[in-house]
């Protein structure tokens, strides 16, 4: 109906994915959570899996989604 | 808990997601145009989408908080609620009763039971359901302004019209008009959207969690071996008293220690009890019946979509327990590691209570024995004697700060409020950012509960109450209109219950009970509805009704073990064996699964017996596409192999079985 879910997901995962890495490259030692720069790797995780919805979103614009 | 400290990073995050809830409100409003669009989504919905709100309309916070908290109870065996509890249910959903739902285009689970009985056992469903769902709300926004009000740090106080509002009227009302705003715009496709996106929330912010908390614990294999630990001497984590041991497995295999029989596991239940009220009875009587899952379905672009739909949902559901238990017994292995420093978090004890329990350790000498219930009397909880005595100890040897005595305090406390193990796992692994992204998820998840319940609560007013039998044959429009007044009255009555549940818990026990037994024969009427033709309306009737009787009657002569004293009197109603004591069960959830065993057989029977004796109302031609009998099977064979329904269920079985023998 209407509006592709999958913008509103690729775009606020890439959103939280780009403030998780921010987060790490200021927040320092803060990030560390058992022995992990968490915010780094789970923000790289979420941009890649944001930039994949968009992804779909944009090739589902050109050909109409089937069942 | 104490509050939790959130950063900048934390509160953006929030606020981009509530955005983007409201911006989907807002962007879909301009699609929606009828009382259809805005109640049933038009059935135009693509499959993975309503296969993932499938899923996510029962994945509540409660849900979360409440599986983190068994897989802390009762182990791996929690995972019967999903790989026994659900997918058998949800393939049979889709392989044998999809087509009738979807095919009789019917607008809701009531509607269906109009077309194949008759009215009175619409208005019953019908009636029966709206006002649960307005209570499942409630109580949901109730658990939602609580946590809340206990994790942030600002006490809000505000007088507005004369009326005073304290932090959790606040947030209870914030985040109901949040709600309220984007199902108001968007309706239903509003609610399934926001489920998807609170899915993928959920599994991106926990996945983390459990993959640090498992990291920390030393792996899978170290998890094992400290859960034999908490196996064998469960008092020590407060679950059972002093005394009582389980097989060193208890905790780590799904069916051995439900095959040992209900002494033999922390569930308390025997494999009959697991296999038919649970994986038999109670299961399907939820995924196949329940309208707020099945409306999700429902909303499907067409029948095959619509079959598939809890096939999808079943994919991630098996996986789950990955998510939702794991942390649970991840928790408890680090509690049983010395090392870790961490415990399971006791009650919430007010500051002023600690400051006068400081001061009474304190004052104490080691040699006193009545400082132990001096201090236990200050804090207002049970404490561990043992503790005390060596706080006190410590604190005469060496001068110990106060905030280290309440530290001691805090680690005395002889309880464990297994509820908040989540949050606590949240707050010890999630630095700023990832804390954001996880508290947002299980913020989203109270939310989207409150616009699952609503949806579904304002379609069978419209549809089943309101259309049926208050304003019959008006135009679309005047229902469209309807619709969305009765959604902001859903959102009302959802508040006021969930004040109900703030100041009355007693009451929402009493509330659930008796939904528990409304619900608990209904399967056999659908069952019956749908696999035989000669079930009658007058059957279906008296036999829901019976059901539901003998479910109240059955409560009412069972209890459970510990709940009858030592005279054997009951000492709580609540949990049964008012009327006389029958059957004493080992726990209340055996109590359970044999009183939905005891409801489906009573209205199975009244239904077959009164059917037979009744006169069929509908001729076999009424009843085409409703019956499974007289329905022309669905034909798959021009979808390619793998879309097939039968296909994908038997796979789905498949792996659930294979499940169930690596974790045997």
């Amino acid at each position: 109906m209407g509006l592709d879910i999958r913008w509103p997901i690729g775009l606020m995962f890439s959103l939280i994915g780009a403030l998780l890495l921010v987060e790490s490259a200021i927040g320092g030692d803060s990030n560390l959570s058992v022995g992990i720069n968490i915010n780094l790797v789970w923000g790289i995780v979420l941009l890649v899996f944001g930039a994949l919805m968009l992804l779909g979103a944009i090739r589902g614009r050109k050909t109409p989604p089937s069942a | 808990m104490q509050p939790i400290h959130l950063a900048w990073v934390d509160y953006t995050i929030l606020i981009a997601y509530v955005t983007f809830v409201l911006g989907i409100g807002w962007v879909l409003a301009r699609y929606v145009k009828t009382s259809s669009d805005f109640l049933t989504s038009a059935r135009s919905i693509p499959t993975w989408v309503t296969g993932l709100a499938f899923m996510a309309a029962n994945l509540g916070a409660l849900e979360l908080v409440g599986m983190a908290a068994s897989g802390a109870k009762y182990g791996i065996a929690q995972a019967h609620f999903y790989w026994v509890g659900a997918i058998p249910a949800m393939v049979f959903l889709a392989v044998f009763m999809m087509p009738f739902y979807y095919g009789s285009k019917a607008r809701s689970v009531p509607e269906y039971l109009k077309m194949r009985f008759n009215e009175p056992v619409r208005a019953l469903n019908a009636l029966s359901f709206a006002v649960m769902t307005v209570f499942a709300s409630g109580i949901s926004m109730d658990a939602l302004a609580r946590l809340l009000t206990n994790l942030l740090p600002w006490k809000l106080d505000t007088n507005f019209l004369g009326m005073n509002f304290g932090s959790y009227d606040i947030y209870l009302w914030i985040c109901s008009g949040v709600v309220l705003l984007y199902v108001l715009k968007g309706g239903l496709t509003s609610a399934i959207y926001t489920e998807v996106l609170q899915f993928f929330m959920i599994v991106l912010g926990f996945a983390p969690v459990v993959y640090l908390g498992l990291r920390d614990a030393g792996g899978w294999h170290s998890v094992k071996n400290s859960l034999q630990g908490v196996a064998t001497n469960p008092s020590a984590f407060y679950l059972q008293p002093a005394g009582i041991h389980y097989a060193p497995d208890a905790w780590t295999s799904v069916w051995k220690p439900v095959l040992d029989g209900p002494a033999a596991n922390p569930l308390g239940v025997d494999w009959f009890a697991v296999v038919f009220g649970l994986g038999f009875v109670l299961s399907f009587g939820y995924w196949c019946t329940n309208f707020l899952v099945v409306q999700r379905a429902m909303a499907a672009k067409n029948m095959t979509a619509a079959r598939n739909t809890p096939l999808i949902a079943a994919i991630p559901k098996m996986f789950f327990p990955l998510l939702v238990i794991l942390p649970g017994m991840i928790a408890i292995a680090l509690a049983s590691m010395p090392n870790k420093g961490y415990r399971i978090p006791p009650p919430i004890v007010a500051q002023a209570n600690y400051n006068k329990a400081v001061d009474a350790v304190k004052n104490a000498s080691p040699t006193d024995t009545a400082a132990i219930k001096v201090v236990g009397n200050a804090l207002g909880v049970k404490v561990d004697d043992t503790k005390v005595t060596q706080l006190i100890a410590a604190k005469t040897a060496n001068k110990l700060s106060d905030s280290k005595i309440q530290e001691g305090l805090y680690n005395s406390i002889a309880e464990n409020d297994y509820n908040s193990v989540i949050l606590s796992l949240l707050k010890k692994y999630c630095p700023p950012g990832l804390l954001g992204l996880a508290l947002t998820a299980l913020l989203a998840s109270f939310m989207s509960g409150m616009a699952g319940n609503v949806t579904a609560f304002n379609t069978i007013w419209t549809y089943d109450l309101y259309q049926a039998y208050l304003a019959p044959n008006k135009t679309d429009a005047h229902y469209f209109w309807m619709g969305k007044c009765i959604t902001v009255v859903g959102i009302v009555l959802s508040i006021f219950c969930a004040y109900i549940s703030k100041q009355y818990n007693n009451a929402m026990d009493i509330i659930q009970l008796v939904f528990g037994f409304v619900n608990a024969p209904i399967f056999a009427t659908m069952l019956l509805g749908m696999f035989w033709k000669r079930a009658t309306g007058v059957g279906a009737f008296f036999g829901l009704f019976g059901g539901i009787a003998g479910s109240t009657v059955f409560h009412a002569f069972t209890t459970t073990a510990g709940n009858v004293d030592a005279a054997g009197h009951v000492i709580n109603h609540m949990k049964g064996g008012y009327l006389g004591l029958v059957v004493e069960f080992p726990s209340e959830m055996a109590q359970n699964f044999w009183l939905a065993i005891f409801a489906f057989t009573i209205c199975f029977i009244a239904t077959v017996l009164i059917s037979l004796a009744t006169q069929r109302t509908k001729t076999d031609e009424q009843l085409k596409g409703l019956v499974y009998s007289l329905t022309p099977k669905t034909v798959d064979h021009n979808l390619p192999v793998w879309q097939r329904p039968p296909v994908i269920g038997t796979v789905l079985i498949i792996a659930c079985v294979i499940l169930n023998f690596i974790f045997w």
